[in-house]
């Protein structure tokens, strides 16, 4: 180095580099092969002992300034350049995100399965039996006689030879028991099919029907798993009543009112549920010795729940399939 | 049933309010519709006289009013009733009266003329809907006395819900006796005395319909003034149960079938012939009913004739030309007993429903009609008159229904409901319901009375104990029984399962209905073996689905008519096909899409869904099974609703399990829609069914790629070339992945390029260069082979 005093001019270029190009071009002139420092060190050799110490530290000492300064700069120079193209790469991340997409389960089958899921953790299997059904699993082995005024109040749908839609999700019961014998829990969900059409009534809608029957089931056991039931299902308390009922397929039987705070601030009894003890008619009628077991079985209807459970106001709802309605069970 | 509060207080005793009654009678099965409090505000409400009317000089319609109540000078007010004439009772609403609803009497002026009160009709009191004209009162009605007072008002009507099993509560009696047994009180009992027989007038009965009709009793009554009206108390007890009062005889009936639950019929006696004959129908015998409706019978129903012509359907309605009239001189009175399986639906057959089959197809007290009979005779002498003549009683004792005594085990009536109810309690409970009660050894010996048709088992007197001692009052336990774990197979999915996959693939589950119109399926060419209702709501809704797309696609429709043009709809449900007995039911998925692809978004081009779009959610659904190999598609024997060239048939081992594609155009045109409807429809069972897995060791070697392009004639399915290469490369190749397909400009007319990278590996060495060349030829050399194809590039 022939002016080594010129290492401030050397420092200003380092400074000045613009580019990790230009810096690299500034360090190949300063400690490349062929540089300035470089020749300032092979000239030590020319001098005597004495001056060599004095001028090699002298010159190491400028080498070590001159690559910390080169190596800060280049730090620099990266950093510059990085911001940069992380700058070049922003984008606007409140931009709609691609194929975010969604569908949804119709309420029905939402409240339905969520039902059918309490009474699962429960021990009750899921049964299922046909929706045409034929007169003796719908009315007769319930222990509806012919022409029995109980059968007037299921307006049925009848094929020519005699067979029907099923009017109730009961049958199931009866399938579960033939050929079988107690402990029985069983939860039978699914379509059931009533001759009326109005605000309040598709002539299509969803029943569940639970049956247990063992050696000690009582009508306390039957308000204990109801009671169980409607506080799993709705999260919260109710005020709860058992009121006699009829149905031919149970006895003692009851309809189990909740206590509902309506929308308009007022409270009134909303049944949700029918019951009662297995009639032993029916446990004969599938070969289950009355003396020895006793059961209990329990129906409800799925819309009901729903429409409490989401506050769908209208029962029509349900089967429009508007996908603005559907929309707000994603 | 409907019924006034005040008559059945006056039956039995009840110390307690409104509130608590209706609510005991719901706790005890007897649910309380509706309440309809009657007269609540009638303060200062009075009867009057209207003395004097003379048209008001303003107003055509008004009429100005001089009305009396008996003391001081008369009242004068303005009235726009119809009805206002001189000499009519009616109520009035003195000055500083508030009726119900508000309105409060003022002294004002009506078009210039002074009026102090208002006359009132009905529904401006609150005890009737009637606001025709005024309350017309009867002339004895006592001038100034509180139409409170005289009607017996505050009142309510009170409607229950009675189930089928308790027929005896449909008469006020056994009302009273249930409440009696809730409250701990007494029924006071209905006096009926045996009418003085005046006349030897009679009627012959003859029974001629075995166990269908055990039991009549009839007595002509004659000289009866049938223009009498009602009493006021039994006019306001029938309206108040919902009953018009029409003329004395048919309202006595009435009355009495309210009061002790026994249908009665009266027969104009002059119109009869000879003696009364109680018989089967004749095959197509004919009736013309009180409704005007000509019935047409047969041998399943029971009539009541004359020795001419038939008169009646037992249990159900009288005839029109027996009926009693103004003119009506003469009756004759009949109380009968049917068995409720001889009345059960056939008032249904004929469209009908009535108070009386109501009653006697659920059961009505045998031991009644003699009581009913003399009740009905006793009002109706009082009423209009006349002299009765004797009863005569045509009975078969013999088919009279028992009433054999029931057996309670009191560990019985403790397992069933899970309490102890005390011994004493329970004699109680049944002695207050009118029951013989003998203690036995275990339990109790329960005889029921003739009127309770529901008492034949142990399981019906429980009921009765938890009834009335309170449901309310047995505790809730939790099932002591052993709870057996569930197997849950893991070799199938759930339906649940298959519906998140699909949500979650952009589709929103459908509920359709089960019943389609007839002809929506004969546009979609699915009519085949179609199972349809006998009764359907109406056309729309008359035959049981074969497929679950009609409708789906129906409620596409729906949507897109609702400015929702993209749509993914999914529905699992079951189609329902005739067979020679029990018709087939078929669960299954089926799937609907129409508009873009992808939901609108900045980043992409939009196109409309296609079928490969709808491919890939079939795709997805059968890789969930983990069998896709078990799965493919051809385009054989497509149904005539699918695209023919954009349609395909879904097979898993060879079984056909469902069909996918764009629905036909012609399809599409009939139900207006656009081009842009694809759907599918698989059977549920085989997407269900899953692999369970098994796994293999991931083999150590690594693979090799190796891209092909080959060129092909374009009729060249990608099946049979992906089968090509397969049938070379056998377990060597791993995947075969289409990469590339191309027509057009640089490729020869009727020919395609298709361009595939092929995925080599083997288990028990790395594949060398060499080694994958020499495969890659081979599978090229396949493809020259069966596929017409030519390397390419």
């Amino acid at each position: 180095m022939e002016s080594i005093e010129h290492i401030d001019a050397s420092l200003r270029d380092i400074e000045s580099a613009a580019s990790l190009e230009a810096l690299d071009a500034v360090r190949v002139a300063l400690l490349g092969k062929n540089g300035a420092v470089t020749a300032a060190l092979k000239a030590l050799g020319q001098l005597s002992a004495d001056e060599r110490k004095a001028r090699g530290a002298e010159v190491n000492r400028a080498k070590e300034r001159l690559a910390d300064a080169i190596a800060v700069r280049k730090q620099a120079l990266e950093q510059a350049e990085l911001d940069r193209r992380l700058a070049s790469e922003r984008v606007d991340v409140t931009l709609p995100g691609r194929d975010g997409d969604f569908g949804g389960i119709h309420p029905i089958t939402r409240a339905l399965e969520r039902i059918a899921d309490i009474f699962g953790r429960l021990g009750y299997q899921r049964a299922d039996g046909p929706e045409i059904e034929d007169d003796w699993h719908n009315f007769e082995a319930l222990n509806f006689p012919p022409h029995h005024p109980a059968r007037a109040m299921h307006d049925t749908f009848y094929f020519g030879d005699g067979r029907l839609l099923r009017t109730h999700t009961s049958p199931v019961q009866i399938r579960s028991m033939q050929g079988r014998q107690p402990p029985i829990r069983i939860i039978a969900p699914g379509k059931v099919y009533r001759s009326d059409s109005d605000q309040t009534h598709s002539p299509m809608f969803h029943q569940i029907e639970g049956l247990l029957v063992d050696e000690t089931s009582s009508f306390a056991d039957l308000k204990g798993t109801l009671a169980e039931f409607v506080r799993a299902f709705f999260e919260r308390d109710f005020e709860m009543r058992f009121r006699p009922s009829y149905f031919p397929f149970t006895e003692p039987s009851a309809e189990v009112d909740i206590r509902w705070d309506a929308d308009d601030g007022t409270t009134r009894w909303l049944e949700v549920l029918g019951c009662g003890m297995v009639h032993p008619n029916v446990l004969k009628n599938c070969g289950i010795d009355p003396e020895r077991y006793s059961g209990f079985a329990f129906g409800l209807g799925v819309e009901r729940f729903a429409m409490l459970r989401y506050g769908v106001g209208d029962l029509r709802a349900f089967f429009e399939n508007d996908l603005r309605f559907l929309r707000q069970f994603a | 049933m409907k019924f006034s509060e005040n008559w059945l207080r006056e039956l039995v005793t009840v110390d307690a309010d409104r509130a608590s009654l209706v609510h005991a009678l719901t706790m005890a099965g007897l649910e309380v519709e509706e309440v309809t409090p009657l007269g609540d505000q009638l303060d200062g409400v009075v009867v009057a006289e209207i003395v004097d009317a003379v048209k008001h000089p303003e107003a055509d319609r008004l009429q100005v009013c001089k009305v009396s109540t008996g003391q001081g000078e008369p009242l004068q007010i303005v009235c726009g009733a119809p009805n206002a004439r001189v000499g009519l009772r009616v109520p009035l609403a003195t000055v500083g009266a508030v009726l119900p609803g508000g309105i409060q009497i003022k002294a004002a002026k009506l078009r210039g003329v002074e009026s102090s009160g208002m006359l009132c009709s009905a529904k401006e009191l609150g005890i009737d809907a009637d606001a025709s004209g005024l309350l017309e009162l009867p002339p004895d009605a006592p001038l100034g006395e509180s139409l409170a007072t005289y009607l017996g008002l505050p009142d309510a009507s009170i409607e229950l819900k009675v189930t089928p099993n308790r027929p005896d509560v449909l008469g006020l009696n056994g009302l009273a006796h249930d409440v009696a047994a809730l409250f701990g009180s007494r029924v006071l009992s209905i006096g009926v005395d045996e009418a003085p027989v005046a006349s030897d007038a009679t009627r012959a009965v003859r029974l001629d319909a075995g166990a269908d009709a055990p039991r009549y009793l009839g007595r002509v009554i004659e000289g009866i003034d049938a223009s009498a009206r009602s009493p006021l108390w039994m006019a306001e007890r029938l309206r108040r149960a919902g009953i018009r009062p029409i003329s004395a005889i048919v309202d006595i009936t009435q009355y009495v079938m309210l009061e002790l639950g026994h249908p009665m019929h009266a027969f104009d006696n002059d119109t009869l012939s000879g003696a009364i004959v109680v018989r089967h129908a004749a095959q197509g015998e004919t009736l013309t009913l009180l409704d005007g409706n000509k019935a047409t019978l047969d041998p399943s129903f029971v009539v009541i004739a004359d020795e001419t012509r038939p008169l009646a359907v037992a249990g159900v309605m009288g005839g029109l030309d027996s009926r009693v009239t103004d003119t009506t001189r003469n009756v004759f009175l009949e109380a009968a007993h049917f068995a409720p399986s001889a009345i059960m639906g056939r008032a249904r057959k004929l469209g009908l429903h009535t108070d009386a089959s109501h009653r006697f197809e659920r059961g009505v007290d045998p031991a009644l009609p003699r009581r009913a009979l003399e009740r009905a005779t006793e009002l109706l002498l009082s009423i209009a008159g006349g002299k009765a003549g004797p009863v005569t009683v045509a009975e078969r004792a013999e088919d009279l229904r028992k009433h054999a005594p029931v057996l309670l085990r009191h560990a019985r009536l403790r397992r069933i409901l899970g309490i102890d109810v005390a011994a004493a309690e329970v004699s109680r409970i049944f002695t207050a319901l009118g029951m013989a009660v003998e203690e036995v050894a275990d339990g109790w010996r329960i005889t029921p009375p003739s009127s309770r048709f529901d008492i034949e088992r142990e399981e019906d007197l429980i009921e009765e104990v938890a009834r009335i001692h309170g449901y309310e009052r047995i505790p809730t336990t939790t099932p002591a029984g052993k709870i057996a774990l569930a197997p849950e197979p893991e070799a199938r999915l759930s339906e649940m399962q298959l519906r998140d996959q699909l949500a979650a693939r952009g589709y929103f589950e459908a509920v359709t209905l089960s019943f389609v119109n007839a002809d929506l399926l004969t546009t979609w060419g699915v009519a085949s073996g179609w199972v349809p209702l006998a009764n359907p709501l109406s056309a729309d809704l008359a035959v049981m689905r074969t497929s679950l797309l009609p409708g789906l696609v129906e409620a596409l429709r729906y949507n897109r008519d609702r400015q929702q043009e993209r749509v993914r709809l999914f529905e699992v449900a079951r189609s329902f096909h005739a067979t020679g007995g029990a018709p087939d039911e078929v669960a299954r998925v089926a799937v609907v899409a129409s508009g873009a692809a992808r939901a609108e978004q900045w980043g992409e081009v939009s196109r409309p869904v296609d079928f490969f779009d709808l491919k890939g959610d079939l795709d997805a659904l059968i890789a969930r099974t983990g069998e896709p190999a078990r799965w493919s598609i051809d385009t054989t024997d497509l149904p005539s609703w699918l695209h023919p060239g954009r349609g395909a048939r879904v097979l898993r081992d060879g079984h056909v399990a469902g069909f996918i594609g764009a629905l036909h155009p012609a399809l599409a045109k009939a139900l207006d829609l656009g081009a842009d409807v694809h759907v599918m429809e698989l059977a549920l069972e085989p997407l269900l069914a899953r692999r369970l897995p098994s796994a293999t060791r991931v083999a150590r070697f690594p693979a090799v790629r190796r891209d092909i392009a080959v060129e092909l004639p374009e009729d060249v399915t990608w099946a049979s070339v992906e089968a090509a290469v397969r049938g070379a490369l056998g377990d060597t190749l791993k995947a075969v992945r289409l990469f590339d397909r191309y027509a057009g400009k640089g490729i020869e007319e009727g020919r395609k390029s298709l361009a595939m990278g092929l995925i080599l590996q083997d288990a028990s060495r790395t594949l060398t260069d060499d080694d994958a060349d020499a495969r890659v030829a081979e599978a090229v050399g396949a493809l020259e082979k069966t596929c017409k194809a030519r390397m390419r590039g």
